[in-house]
C-alpha cells in the first residue's frame, strides 16, 4: 500500500462522524476492537485519512501511532481515497501464468497511473490484488463488484470504455 | 414435494462467470411456465469444475449443464423441465456418449475424486441449516457431547491420523491434547480461514459451500480442549464466505447448537468472526492471533506455543478450515474409516485447487497418495493447446516445483518435502513449456518481499536481496557467481528467519535451481530465456521466407519498429522494438518469431 499522506483534503461530514462514533461505542468493550472499528470506518469514509484515525485514537484512548501502525500494516486499509471505479487486477499465480501482468501494465499505461493511485478526475483507481479465487476464469480483473475473466491485454480498452461513459 | 431439483452453483468462480443471472432467469422462466410448485431451484456451493462455469445440475436425472447462458434457460425449462427431454447440446460434453448420458461420477474429472471435506459442497444449500442437518449435520457434535469424554474425542482424532491441512501437516490430535493438558480459566479455539496463498481457494469453497461443517467441528474442538469461545479469522476478500458464515452462525444459535448448554450437556460454546485485512503473514499462527487481538499482525518467537500461551495469553488451538471440515465425518464414521484412506503417514484426502495451464481448472479432492500424473492428465484433462507439461507448483510462495521427471510421485506430505516442495494449503498450479522457471521464482519472491512483515532482518532484507539477484538474471546481467550467492543466501534465510513465512520464502528459488538449473544458466551464459518470457532477453524477428508482406504487423506495431513495402518481406528494427508481442498475435502466417 501507499503510505503517503493523501493530498486530497479531508471532506468528512458530521453524519459520517456520528456513524463512526456509533460504531466505536458498539465495539468499545470487545477484545481486540481496533481492527473491526477500522474496517467499518473505511466502509463509512471509503478510506482512512489521518483525521479519522485521530478520532478513533482519541475515542479508544490509544496513541495515534498505534492506530497508524495497524492501518499501514494491512494492505486492505487505504490512506488515499479510491476512484469511483476501483480496478483490481488479480496477480495470483494462476492469473499470472496466464498473462495478468500484461493486463496490469496495459491498464497502468492507458490510465496513466501506478498501482495504488487514482486518476486526477477521481474516476478510476488501479491496484494489484491477491488471488480472488476465480482461478477458473484466469486472468481476472474486477471493477468495483463486476468481474471480468479470460481477458487479454487487448480487451482492456473495451472494459474501460464501459465505465468512461458513465 | 418437488418433482425436479435444479442446483445452480453459487461459488465464487460461477458467480464471477454469471450464475446470478442464470438464477434469476430460471426463476422468471419457471414462473412464466407455472412450474414454481414443481421445480425447486437451489443455490449451492462450489461443484469444483470452475472452468466450465456457470454450472447447473438437474435432478433426478443428474444432467450436468455447463457454461450456461441466460438465453439457454427458456430452452432448458421448456424442453427438459416441462417435457422431460434433456438438452444434450448444452450438457457438459464429456457426459454425452452417443445417445447416452453418463453420470457425472464417471467423467474423468470426478472419477478419481473422493469427497470428504467437500462432501456437501455443491449438494446442499449452504444458507439453510436444515439441509445440513438432513445430511447428518450436528450428529457428530451430539455424539461427542453425549457419548464421549473430551479425552475420547481427542483419541479418535489422534487415531484417525489427521494432519493439519494448512500446510505444516502437524498431527491434529496431538495439537488438541497439548492444549487440553494446560489448565486455564479460559481457552480458545481458532480457525485459520485467511487463505492467502495465491492460487488456492479450497478453504473458500468449504466456507461458501458448507459453513456448518466448520461450526460443528469447532464446537467439537472446543469440547475436546475445554474452550467456550472460538474465533474464525477469515479474509475480508471473501465476501460471499463471510456472509454465509454469518448466516450459519445465526442459524446455529437459533437452534441452540451454539450458545449455552448445547444438547443439554452443560457445554457452552460460541463463535465470532474476525476479518483479516490483507496480510499474508497473518496465516502464520502467532501473527494471526496478534491480529485478532487488534495489533499489527507480526509473528512472535515460539515457545511459548499457542497451546500454552496463545490468543490473549490463553491456551489456544488453531486449525485450518479443511482440517476442521474432516472432523465431523471422522467422529461419525470412526478413526479406522479415515485411516483406511491415503498413505502410511498421510491419511485421508486432500483438496487441491487446480489452476494454471490445464483444461479442468477447479477444485479436486483426492485420496493422499494419488500421483501427480493422475491429477494432471486424468482429472485435469491435460494441458491445453497441445503443449507439454513442464512442472507443477505446490505450496504457493512457500513451496516448490515438481518437474515432469517426477510426475509419478504419489502426493503426500512426506514425499513432497522429500522432493523439495511442500503440501502447503493445496494450490496446484500447472505450468507448460511457455513458463520460465526463473521468472516464476521471481514472481514468488516479489510476493514475499511485499508480504514480509519486516520484523526480522533475514526475511526483510534477505528476500529483497534474493529478488534483486533474480531480477539481475532475468535482465540478462547475471553472472555464474550469482547462482552461488542465491543458494548461500537461501540457506541463510531459511535457518534464521523468525516465522514460517521467512523460513520457507527461499523454497521457490531452491527448487527451481534444483530442477531447472539449466534455465538459470541459459539466462546467464547465453543471455537467453528458453521459454521466451523474460522480455529483456527476447528479440523479435520476421522470417523472410514466410512473410507475405501484408503490412498488418507494421500497422499494429506501437513503436513503429516494423518497416517494409507491400508484398515484400518486412523487417523489425531491434533498437525500436519494445517487445510487446502485438505483431506475433496479429501475423496470420506465423512469420514472426521471438528468440
Amino acid at each position: 500500500m501507499s503510505n503517503t499522506k493523501s493530498k486530497i483534503p479531508f471532506q468528512g461530514t458530521p453524519e459520517q462522524e456520528a456513524q463512526l462514533l456509533q460504531v466505536i461505542s458498539e465495539h468499545r468493550e470487545q477484545k481486540g476492537a481496533l481492527m473491526p472499528i477500522l474496517q467499518k470506518a473505511q466502509d463509512i469514509y471509503g478510506y482512512l485519512p489521518i483525521e479519522v484515525q485521530e478520532i478513533i485514537a482519541k475515542q479508544l484512548d490509544m496513541p495515534l501511532e498505534e492506530v497508524y501502525g495497524v492501518v499501514t500494516f494491512y494492505s486492505q486499509f487505504s490512506l488515499n481515497p479510491k476512484g469511483q471505479y476501483k480496478i483490481s487486477v488479480c496477480l495470483g499465480t494462476a492469473c499470472y501464468v496466464k498473462g495478468a501482468g500484461d493486463i496490469y501494465d496495459r491498464l497502468s499505461k492507458t490510465l496513466g497511473i501506478k498501482g495504488g493511485e487514482c486518476t486526477p478526475d477521481g474516476k478510476f483507481s488501479l491496484e494489484a490484488c491477491r488471488c480472488i479465487g476465480a482461478c477458473g476464469l484466469a486472468p481476472v480483473i474486477t471493477v468495483n463488484d463486476d468481474v471480468y475473466g479470460r481477458l487479454s491485454a487487448d480487451d482492456v480498452d473495451d472494459v474501460l470504455a464501459k465505465y468512461s461513459e458513465k | 414435494m418437488f418433482r425436479s431439483h435444479v442446483l445452480v452453483c453459487g461459488g465464487t468462480g460461477c458467480t464471477s462467470s454469471g450464475s446470478e443471472a442464470i438464477l434469476s432467469a430460471l426463476q422468471a422462466e419457471l414462473g412464466k411456465k407455472g412450474l414454481t410448485e414443481e421445480v425447486k431451484v437451489i443455490k449451492t456451493g462450489c461443484f469444483g469444475l470452475c472452468a466450465l462455469g456457470p454450472i447447473m445440475i438437474v435432478y433426478p436425472e443428474g444432467s450436468f449443464y455447463s457454461m450456461v447462458k441466460p438465453e439457454d434457460i427458456p430452452e432448458i425449462v421448456e424442453e427438459h423441465l416441462l417435457k422431460g427431454r434433456i438438452v444434450k447440446r448444452l450438457l457438459y460434453q464429456e457426459t454425452v456418449e452417443g445417445d447416452d448420458v453418463k453420470s457425472l461420477n464417471e467423467t474423468q474429472f470426478y472419477k478419481k475424486q473422493l469427497r470428504v471435506a467437500l462432501r456437501n459442497c455443491g449438494v446442499i444449500n449452504p444458507e439453510n441449516i436444515d439441509e445440513y442437518i438432513a445430511f447428518e449435520g450436528y450428529e457428530a457434535l451430539g455424539k461427542c457431547l453425549t457419548e464421549y469424554t473430551p479425552d475420547q474425542v481427542i483419541q479418535i482424532v489422534k487415531d484417525s491420523g489427521l494432519r493439519g491441512r494448512g500446510g505444516g501437516g502437524f498431527p491434529t490430535g496431538v495439537k488438541w491434547s497439548l492444549a487440553r493438558a494446560n489448565d486455564a480459566d479460559q481457552k480458545y479455539v481458532c480457525c485459520n480461514a485467511d487463505e492467502g496463498d495465491p492460487g488456492a481457494f479450497m478453504d473458500r469453497s468449504i466456507l461458501e459451500g458448507d459453513p456448518h461443517a466448520l461450526i460443528e467441528a469447532m464446537a467439537i474442538a472446543g469440547y475436546a480442549i475445554g474452550a467456550t469461545q472460538g474465533y474464525i479469522y477469515v479474509r475480508a476478500e471473501y465476501p460471499i464466505a463471510v456472509k454465509r458464515l454469518e448466516i450459519a452462525i445465526g442459524q446455529a444459535r437459533d437452534y441452540g447448537l451454539l450458545g449455552k448448554n448445547i444438547f443439554d450437556s452443560g457445554f457452552d460454546f460460541d463463535l465470532d468472526i474476525r476479518l483479516g485485512a490483507g496480510a499474508f503473514v497473518c496465516g502464520e499462527e502467532t501473527a494471526l492471533m496478534t491480529s485478532i487481538e487488534g495489533h499489527r499482525g507480526e509473528p512472535r518467537p515460539r515457545p511459548p506455543f499457542p497451546a500454552q500461551k496463545g490468543l490473549f495469553g490463553k491456551p489456544t488451538i488453531l486449525n485450518n478450515v479443511e482440517t476442521y471440515a474432516n472432523i465431523p465425518q471422522i467422529i461419525l464414521k470412526g478413526a479406522d474409516w479415515f485411516a483406511s484412506m491415503g498413505t502410511e503417514k498421510s491419511k485421508g484426502t486432500k483438496v487441491f485447487a487446480l489452476g494454471g495451464k490445464i483444461h479442468n481448472t477447479g477444485l479436486v479432492e483426492i485420496p493422499m497418495g494419488t500421483t501427480l500424473r493422475e491429477i494432471v492428465e486424468e482429472i485435469g484433462g491435460g494441458i491445453p493447446n497441445g503443449k507439454k507439461f513442464k512442472a507443477a507448483q505446490t505450496g504457493g510462495p512457500s513451496g516448490g516445483c515438481i518437474p515432469a521427471s517426477l510426475i509419478d510421485t504419489p502426493i503426500d506430505y512426506d514425499n513432497l518435502i522429500k522432493i523439495g516442495s511442500m503440501m502447503g494449503s493445496g494450490g496446484l498450479i500447472v505450468m507448460d513449456e511457455d513458463t520460465c522457471m526463473v521468472d516464476i521464482a521471481k514472481f514468488f519472491l516479489e510476493f514475499t518481499v511485499d508480504e514480509s512483515c519486516g520484523k526480522c532482518t533475514p526475511c526483510r532484507i534477505g528476500t529483497k536481496r534474493l529478488l534483486e539477484l533474480l531480477t539481475k538474471i532475468t535482465h540478462g546481467q547475471g553472472e555464474m557467481e550469482d547462482i552461488d550467492r542465491l543458494e548461500e543466501l537461501c540457506y541463510y534465510i531459511k535457518e534464521n528467519s523468525l516465522c514460517g513465512l521467512g523460513q520457507t520464502a527461499p523454497n521457490p528459488v531452491l527448487s527451481t535451481l534444483r530442477y531447472f538449473r539449466n534455465e538459470y544458466e541459459a539466462h546467464i551464459n547465453e543471455k537467453k530465456c528458453p521459454a521466451g518470457v523474460c522480455k529483456s532477453l527476447l528479440s523479435f524477428e520476421i522470417l523472410p521466407e514466410k512473410c507475405k508482406g501484408c503490412t498488418l504487423c507494421a500497422k499494429i506495431c506501437p513503436a513503429g519498429a516494423i518497416t517494409g513495402t507491400v508484398k515484400q518481406p518486412h523487417v523489425i528494427d531491434k533498437a525500436k522494438c519494445v517487445k510487446c508481442g502485438a505483431c506475433i498475435e496479429k501475423c496470420r502466417f506465423g512469420a514472426i518469431v521471438k528468440k
